[in-house]
């Protein structure tokens, strides 16, 4: 059970970002508590990639040692660039309505038509 | 404390319970359990494909749809950005 | 945003040339090293926002317009998907690696470890990509920096 220490801290990385978007009112901490989501997501993908006492997947001056799985790799390198997307989107959406409302409380603009 | 902070307290519990039982139920971290598929690609990356980088012939070569898709994710995100800030001039 | 005082403008244009080399040595060597288009064009975006940063976003967008950032980046798209098509009209395959194994587009330029076409048609996709997603995300930082300002600098 000890080994299996990075299962535990995605985990955690969860519950942290999924508090942070549940029970704070202030839009930044929930674009940060995305993105801690996000994060915990791509450390999983790497974490399924392991092998014991293996080097990383490439030619160049490796004899026949054991090399990692390529594949979970190639999965992690979009989805860190689909994060990057959705962020910039998100961010330029808050700017967007601090400039209508004024303020950055999530309780006060649940109103739909003005 | 209001009614909503109580019932997302729960929800939160419930969640946390269920994440770490199956972190704790995972195989054994350096011990993948069906390696075939990536065994294959590693063997026959430099006949195949002539490159060295395993990590690049998947992105490119045998997964390329993947990447076709990513980039119009990339180019969306761009034209959504300069779309939201852009001031018609009167 | 405005810019920063004289010493930091001068230490980040020194830097920003070795930052772009760099940057593009790792998008050209994508397939023997560890790298490739997305790594690379994400070095040369963040040495671009090092530029903004030092100079002020008024003067950065009167030097270069979004219209040109976003015609950079449409070259880019067009030229992978080309490629992509391409495989299409020299295999029966959608993504086919055309330029792999044989000679008749290139001959033998370089004998031996030095041939020049290795790997295919994959080198040409890093090229492509790097140019993408350097000049995105460097348009993204830009238009955000420019949007935000304070009102009393003209």
């Amino acid at each position: 059970m000890i080994f299996n220490i990075p299962f535990i801290a995605v985990a955690a990385l969860v519950l942290i970002g999924l508090y942070a978007v549940i029970l704070k009112p202030n839009l930044i901490k929930i674009v940060i508590g995305i993105t801690l989501i996000e994060s915990g997501v791509n450390l999983f993908l790497i974490t399924l990639a392991f092998r014991q006492d293996s080097i990383a997947p490439i030619y160049h001056g490796a004899g026949s040692r054991l090399m990692s799985l390529p594949v979970p790799h190639a999965l992690t390198l979009t989805s860190i660039v689909i994060g990057v997307a959705v962020l910039a989107l998100m961010l330029s959406l808050v700017i967007h309505i601090y400039r209508h409302y004024g303020t950055l409380d999530a309780r006060k603009i649940r109103r739909l038509k003005e | 404390m209001s009614t909503r902070d109580v019932v997302a307290v729960i929800f939160l519990s419930i969640v946390a319970v269920f994440l770490v039982f199956g972190a704790l139920m995972m195989h054994p971290f350096g011990e993948p359990e069906n390696p075939e598929m990536d065994q294959y690609i590693i063997d026959n990356t430099q006949g195949e494909t002539g490159a060295d980088n395993s990590v690049t012939s998947v992105v490119f070569d045998y997964r390329g749809f993947d990447t076709l898709g990513e980039a119009t994710v990339l180019f969306t995100a761009v034209a959504g950005v300069i779309l939201i800030f852009r001031r018609l001039k009167k | 945003m405005s810019g920063m005082s004289k010493i930091v403008k001068t230490i980040s244009s020194i830097a920003f040339p070795l930052v772009t080399i760099y940057g593009l040595y790792i998008i050209a060597h994508g397939h023997l090293t560890p790298g490739g288009g997305f790594q690379g064009g994400a070095i040369v975006a963040s040495g671009c926002a090092m530029i903004l940063v030092a100079y002020g976003s008024v003067w950065t967008m009167g030097k270069i317009k979004e219209k040109h950032l976003s015609v950079l980046e449409s070259l880019g798209a067009i030229g992978f998907i080309s490629l992509a098509l391409l495989g299409l009209v020299f295999g029966v395959v959608f993504f086919k690696n055309f330029l792999m194994g044989n000679e008749y587009f290139f001959g033998e330029i370089g004998e031996g470890l030095a041939n020049i076409n290795t790997a295919g048609v994959l080198p040409l996709m890093n090229f492509a990509v790097g140019l993408k997603v350097s000049v995105g995300l460097f348009a993204i930082v830009l238009v955000m920096a420019y949007a935000t300002r304070l009102k009393e600098e003209k």
